[in-house]
């Protein structure tokens, strides 16, 4: 489902990113990717759906190449969900305002289909009550939840997920979590940075483990979490383990 | 000091036959608020459109707003007036300059563009302020759920930052409407002009420039109000100005 080779991205002539990402996530699996901060997880996964460009390699995404000037981006993106740190839902756009927008702008489809699959989202998150309400009138939790829905509105192929529990509070975490745990139990493709490792241990396939830019790591989860190869995975899960 | 006030002489027949001297002001007010609800209109397309460029991550696109701000705010308004009135039409070719000589309005017409485009390079720098105080992440989430730049504008961006430029909006709107006082130069006989054609045939300079002063204020007070209401009325619950 998405393929990413050999890719390299650099931030101005010399601070490189991203050093040689080759990785796979395969339909229906759920690849968690994690390391330390400014390892570049997040702009990996941000290559995925080109919202970050990269100067080197290729990802192909569902038969497409990503990286092609040919490529009819915002459509491609459209089929892939993402779901953010800061939930950056719309402000001025009502909750299920927000589920419909790209619904009708986007995929063309009439404002009452994407008000009926927009109910249907938020029910299956738990937040029908909040429909009519602004974001901010909402909880992180709830917002992120919102956001959730959002991205599945569009039927995507696969959900991308870039830390999208580190800007909640704790009580939250698991809310949005249980979301995303019955989305990979119903054999959602996605890819998910965190540092929730109780969520990897539970639905990830696979770990990524990155660390200045490149992937150290990209093992079977039971590997991963029972024998890290790496020492400098084993120095990271040690220290998100050890509290 | 040996001044003869006199507040009668608003209703005294002016010296051009049609009406009293207060008809004379108030037929200045109403071309004072044409021109600078013309020029207001002008200053709000051209703003957006430069504001919007200068946004971009575009070089070609910033840099024309670049070129167009700096040339529109770092000339004395006066001084362009004067350019596009007096030395255009000197500069086109014969029948050019001649067809705009001989326009019907011209002193209007040249006001209205003059002070339009002069107070569009402001609004430009504003919304491009308002833009960037937008979180980055709204513009992704936008990209990412497959919308174009154009709407991602159209639909997210847009509608937040002018919510959040509002209130110094509101300053540049006041600044339009007195800014086209200066237009007296070019021969338009605006609310300024009247009061000075009054004073001149009356001497009575106290209560001519008296009743323009209440009359400027009138207007003001108006728009103050009506974008009060504006504010009111486009506040989000939870966010800037929503309560």
């Amino acid at each position: 489902m998405i393929e990413i080779s050999h890719v390299n991205k650099w931030y101005g002539p010399t601070f490189q990113v991203l050093k040689d990402c080759t990785t796979s996530v395969a339909k229906g699996e759920v690849v968690v990717v994690c390391g330390p901060s400014g390892s570049g997880k997040s702009t990996l996964i941000k290559c995925v759906n080109a919202l970050e460009p990269f100067q080197e390699g290729q990802i192909i995404l569902d038969g497409i190449k990503v990286n092609d000037p040919k490529t009819d981006l915002p459509k491609l993106r459209a089929r892939v969900g993402m779901v953010f740190q800061h939930f950056e839902l719309f402000p001025h756009l009502r909750i299920i305002e927000n589920l419909c927008l790209a619904q009708e702008k986007v995929l063309g489809r009439s404002h009452d289909e994407a008000v009926a699959k927009g109910n249907k989202l938020l029910e299956r998150v738990g937040l029908t009550v909040h429909a009519n309400k602004y974001p901010a009138e909402l909880s992180g939790g709830q917002q992120q939840r919102v956001a959730i829905a959002r991205a599945l509105a569009m039927d995507p192929i696969a959900m991308l997920f870039d830390e999208p529990t580190s800007a909640l509070d704790p009580e939250m975490i698991s809310e949005v979590l249980d979301v995303m745990v019955d989305l990979a139990h119903e054999g959602m493709t996605m890819m998910v940075v965190t540092h929730e490792m109780g969520f990897a241990s539970k639905v990830a396939h696979r770990v990524i483990f990155m660390d200045k830019g490149e992937i150290v790591e990209d093992a079977l989860k039971t590997d991963f979490f029972g024998s890290p190869r790496s020492e400098r995975a084993q120095k990271f899960l040690s220290k998100i383990l050890s509290h | 000091m040996n001044y003869n006030w006199n507040w009668h002489i608003f209703f005294e027949p002016n010296p051009t036959g049609a009406g009293t001297y207060l008809d004379m002001l108030v037929s200045g007010l109403l071309l004072t608020i044409k021109t600078a609800l013309l020029a207001w209109v002008i200053a709000l397309i051209f703003g957006t459109i430069i504001g919007i460029l200068r946004s971009l991550p575009s070089k070609t696109a910033s840099w024309i707003g670049f070129a167009y701000v700096e040339f529109f705010r770092n000339m004395p308004l006066l001084v362009q007036l004067f350019l596009w009135f007096f030395v255009l039409p000197e500069l086109l070719p014969r029948a050019a300059g001649l067809w705009m000589k001989q326009l019907p309005n011209a002193p209007f017409w040249t006001a209205a563009i003059g002070v339009g485009l002069f107070m569009s390079a402001r609004v430009a720098v504003q919304l491009a302020a308002g833009i960037a105080s937008l979180p980055r992440g709204q513009k992704q989430a936008a990209t990412a759920l497959g919308l174009t730049t154009g709407q991602g504008y159209r639909y997210v961006l847009l509608p937040i930052a002018f919510r959040i430029i509002l209130p110094p909006l509101t300053s540049e709107f006041l600044n339009t409407i007195k800014n086209t006082s200066v237009a007296i130069t070019i021969g338009l006989i605006e609310l300024t002009g009247q009061a000075r054609a009054m004073q001149e045939f009356s001497f009575q300079v106290f209560e001519a420039f008296t009743a323009a002063t209440v009359m400027y204020l009138a207007i003001n007070i108006v728009v103050v109000t009506g974008m009060r209401f504006l504010e009111r009325s486009l506040a989000i619950p939870g966010y800037i100005a929503g309560k």
